[in-house]
């Protein structure tokens, strides 16, 4: 994948021949595309960088990586390659602690920011971190790769079966008032026949009366057992039976018994 | 709270076995102690205990044989004893999957710092995670959404599922491998 060959134009930076290429990085240009599509990105490539001089990361020397790094990225431009931007940024970034390792340290800004490069490495050491992790996880056993899953045919005679789901009570009160709400919709305002006739109870009354000359008390009329129907047919028999004049109240007083005969 | 009364019925230590053990085999999918007992053994009356206790049976009798009872991440499953995948992996030549790099990076956050959103993911690995890598781990069912993290723009959260526990062969997540060591003190040490 990467060749190592001798002193060839590689290419111009700035209108100048690139002359100092970093050695283990020449890459043939139709390997240059597989060769970005191998890292994962610019913290994969520094890792990478870091790697190849057998450096530790926290021995991480900017200036070296720095270089080859930016060499890297001035390669990939020049074969008119598109880059990803987060190579550019890295590549900002380096430039940029390279800049400040340049310049005397002010004491009292130092204090103030932190060094880009405690985040570098921080950054470096947790891609790392999980790069580890992701070989791992390519090696834990998985399926139909290493693991495979014992199974049995069931017959097809086998008629799937439905559940029943076990309905909880809430659920059928809930349902309940559903169907009553529903139910409501069609009710009927059902007339039926009296049970008690009004004509009957009007005889009735006549007949009682009949019987005596002397005066009835209106009360004695209505018999309490027959409940709300009765009285109410009593007593519209009662003004029946006044409207036709066949019989008449009286009441001595105000609020005063009513008495009721016949009209002679 | 009144609820249909079916698991009155009596069964025999062998005859939970048999059920039990034909039910894991014919499932297709890992079952669960909850599983077994609300289908095939719903018309009986076993409790959780006497189910556990009925696979341990299972795993004992087929220890000596080319299959195994597995727990996974969803439940139980019969798999092959796994010294026998250099023989059996001839069978699957073409149906063996590999994943890109990208992807088992994305997967590893995703299983180690869940819940965990596509942001986060690409801070650490430093570039865009594509949108194509998210589906795919979506498709094949082993993480999820799991709800939005209360930021600006309200990303969503990723998480692992059962489906990818049992691709793993994993009982839980805690049986993954324990994360590469960082050593901190280093860099300390190095900016004094």
């Amino acid at each position: 994948m990467i060749l190592e060959t001798d002193e060839l134009p590689l290419a111009f930076l700035n209108g100048k021949p690139l002359v100092e290429k970093p050695a283990d990085l020449y890459i043939p240009p139709d390997a240059l595309e597989v060769i970005l599509e191998t890292f994962e990105g610019p913290l994969d490539l520094l890792l990478y960088l870091i790697k190849k001089h057998k450096l530790d990361i926290l021995e991480l020397s900017v200036h070296t990586i720095t270089k080859q790094y930016v060499a890297y990225i001035e390669l990939m431009k020049n074969l008119k390659l598109e880059l990803a931007a987060e190579y550019l940024v890295m590549a900002a970034l380096l430039t940029q602690i390279k800049s400040r390792l340049l310049l005397p340290v002010h004491k009292e800004l130092e204090e103030e920011d932190v060094d880009p490069r405690v985040e570098l490495i921080k950054r470096l050491k947790e891609y790392e971190q999980f790069k580890t992790a992701a070989e791992n996880l390519d090696e834990i056993p998985r399926l139909d790769r290493d693991i495979f899953v014992a199974k049995a045919l069931i017959s097809e005679k086998v008629i799937p079966e439905a559940l029943l789901p076990i309905v909880d009570m809430k659920d059928v009160l809930l349902a309940l008032g559903d169907i009553m709400a529903r139910a409501k919709n069609y009710t009927h305002h059902h007339i039926s026949a009296e049970t008690l006739s009004t004509r009957e109870r009007m005889s009735h009354i006549l007949q009682q009366l009949s019987e005596t000359t002397e005066f009835i008390e209106f009360s004695s009329l209505f018999k309490i057992n027959e409940g709300r129907s009765g009285v109410v047919v009593t007593f519209i028999a009662i003004l029946e039976l006044i409207k036709e004049r066949l019989i008449e109240c009286i009441q001595s007083e105000i609020k005063a018994e009513i008495h009721v005969q016949l009209v002679r | 709270m009144s609820s249909l009364k079916l698991s009155d019925k009596k069964i025999s230590d062998e005859q939970l076995v048999e059920i039990v053990e034909a039910a894991i085999f014919v499932a297709g999918k890992p079952l669960s102690r909850m599983i077994l007992k609300e289908t095939v053994l719903n018309e009986f009356n076993v409790s959780l205990k006497r189910i556990k206790e009925c696979l341990e049976t299972i795993e004992v009798h087929y220890s000596t044989r080319g299959i195994q009872l597995v727990k996974v991440g969803s439940g139980y499953r019969f798999q092959a004893s796994k010294n026998l995948s250099p023989w059996l992996s001839k069978l699957f030549q073409d149906k063996t999957p590999k994943y890109s790099r990208a992807l088992l990076e994305t997967l590893s956050l995703i299983a180690y710092r869940q819940p965990i959103t596509r942001g986060e993911i690409e801070q650490v690995r430093g570039v865009a995670v594509s949108s194509h890598i998210i589906k795919t781990l979506l498709e094949r069912g082993w993480v999820k959404g799991v709800g939005h993290k209360e930021v600006p723009g309200r990303p969503a959260l990723y998480a692992t599922t059962a489906d990818f526990l049992d691709y793993f062969s994993l009982e839980g997540l805690e049986n993954l491998p324990s994360l590469p060591e960082q050593q901190e003190s280093k860099i300390n040490q190095m900016l004094s």
